[in-house]
């Protein structure tokens, strides 16, 4: 296999965003007890959001691409300026993890292929086609299995398959 | 305060709780907001052999993605609260009148719940179009989020909100993807599917 393909393989996995030294300790500090009960009750607002606020509807997916309300516009772009200003009082006051390490954020990478940005491009219009069909990212997917809408669990299995899929063909595809 | 509870929640009220996730997975373990990982660690923890398994889910998906599968669990706990506690939203009635003229101009008929019966539900994915909406569309879906490298909430909020570039781009594509299917694909398909007693 080439260095290329080895350096694909492990990207988006979930990386801890602090200096690369760190990682493996802050990984360690970042599974304990209490840090794992932060993440389920972080996971349970969100769903109680997305479920409340209607973004796990498919009718308001629609609405969406339809450009017939600000709401979805305003969910994500409110969400997006919260989380940007978080980001910048971060940096500013050098705010730390719990655990103590430095927050450094990785930035996301142009791929290395001959069509710039080709995976974000190409990627992100397959993603699209997906989103608009099931009305359901794979956040609002979650919510809705939890919900009742049993159906979307066959949604959510398709989707694994679509990432299996993509570990197969990987490395034929412009990243 | 049960019906306004019930009702849509406010975009200036959830939004924001949506994005101070972000600082708090950062504060807590330096974790980043993604949800489409879970696709891969939940492959990469299907019991087979390795050798079944291309490379790209070989990993220790507990180590490294353990904390984001129990977020996404509390993801679907939330879902249930939220369901159980105050009902299911009556989402068709919260949606503008201009898409529910359309959508019904397309033949839906039903507009309760969180997603049309018609698209969404054990008969319907018998039929070629349920097959098309939850199949074929949950597979791009988990195709194009790890191709691209995220999701709505990888490159859409925590991408955008740190200015990354190529989020921006990939976010152009989830729109672009989104109203191929919206205004080319769905207003032949669907009149002709759910209309024509095929």
């Amino acid at each position: 296999m080439s260095v290329a393909a080895e350096v694909l393989d492990y990207e988006c996995v979930d990386t801890e965003q602090v200096p690369p030294a760190l990682r493996d300790s802050a990984l360690q500090g970042a599974s304990s007890g209490p840090a794992m009960l932060a993440y389920f009750a972080a996971g349970i607002l969100l769903g109680v959001l997305f479920v409340r606020s209607e973004v796990a509807s498919w009718f308001r997916i629609q609405e969406m691409f339809r450009f017939q309300s600000l709401h979805m516009y305003g969910i994500i772009g409110s969400a997006v300026v919260v989380a940007g200003l978080s980001l910048v009082i971060i940096r500013r006051l050098g705010v730390r993890t719990l655990h103590g390490e430095p927050i450094e954020l990785t930035p996301k990478q142009w791929g290395a292929g001959q069509v710039r940005g080709a995976r974000y491009w190409m990627g992100g219009s397959v993603f699209g086609l997906g989103w608009a069909l099931i009305g359901a990212c794979p956040g609002p997917m979650f919510a809705l299995i939890g919900s009742g809408l049993g159906v979307m669990a066959a949604g959510l299995l398709a989707a694994m398959a679509g990432t299996w899929s993509y570990g197969v063909v990987q490395r034929y595809l412009p990243h | 305060m049960h019906s306004l509870l019930s009702g849509t929640w406010p975009w200036y009220v959830a939004g924001p709780l949506i994005g101070l996730i972000v600082p708090l997975l950062l504060v807590v373990g330096g974790k980043v907001f993604g949800i489409s990982s879970n696709l891969r660690h939940m492959c990469a923890a299907v019991p087979v052999p390795d050798s079944a398994k291309p490379s790209f889910l070989r990993y220790d998906w507990l180590r490294v993605g353990g904390w984001n599968m129990v977020f996404a669990l509390g993801i679907v706990v939330g879902g249930w609260l939220a369901t159980a506690t105050l009902g299911v939203p009556d989402v068709g009635a919260n949606i503008s009148e201009a898409t529910r003229a359309d959508l019904s101009s397309l033949g839906i008929t039903s507009l309760s719940g969180y997603a049309p019966a018609d698209l969404f539900s054990w008969q319907s994915l018998g039929s070629p179009l349920g097959l098309l909406i939850v199949i074929v569309g949950g597979f791009l879906v988990g195709f194009g989020a790890r191709w691209a490298g995220g999701c709505t909430s990888g490159h859409a909020i925590s991408g955008l909100a740190a200015l990354q570039a190529p989020s921006l781009v990939a976010v152009v594509g989830f729109f672009a993807g989104g109203l191929l299917i919206t205004h080319l694909l769905y207003p032949v398909l669907l009149p002709a599917l759910l209309g024509g007693g095929l």
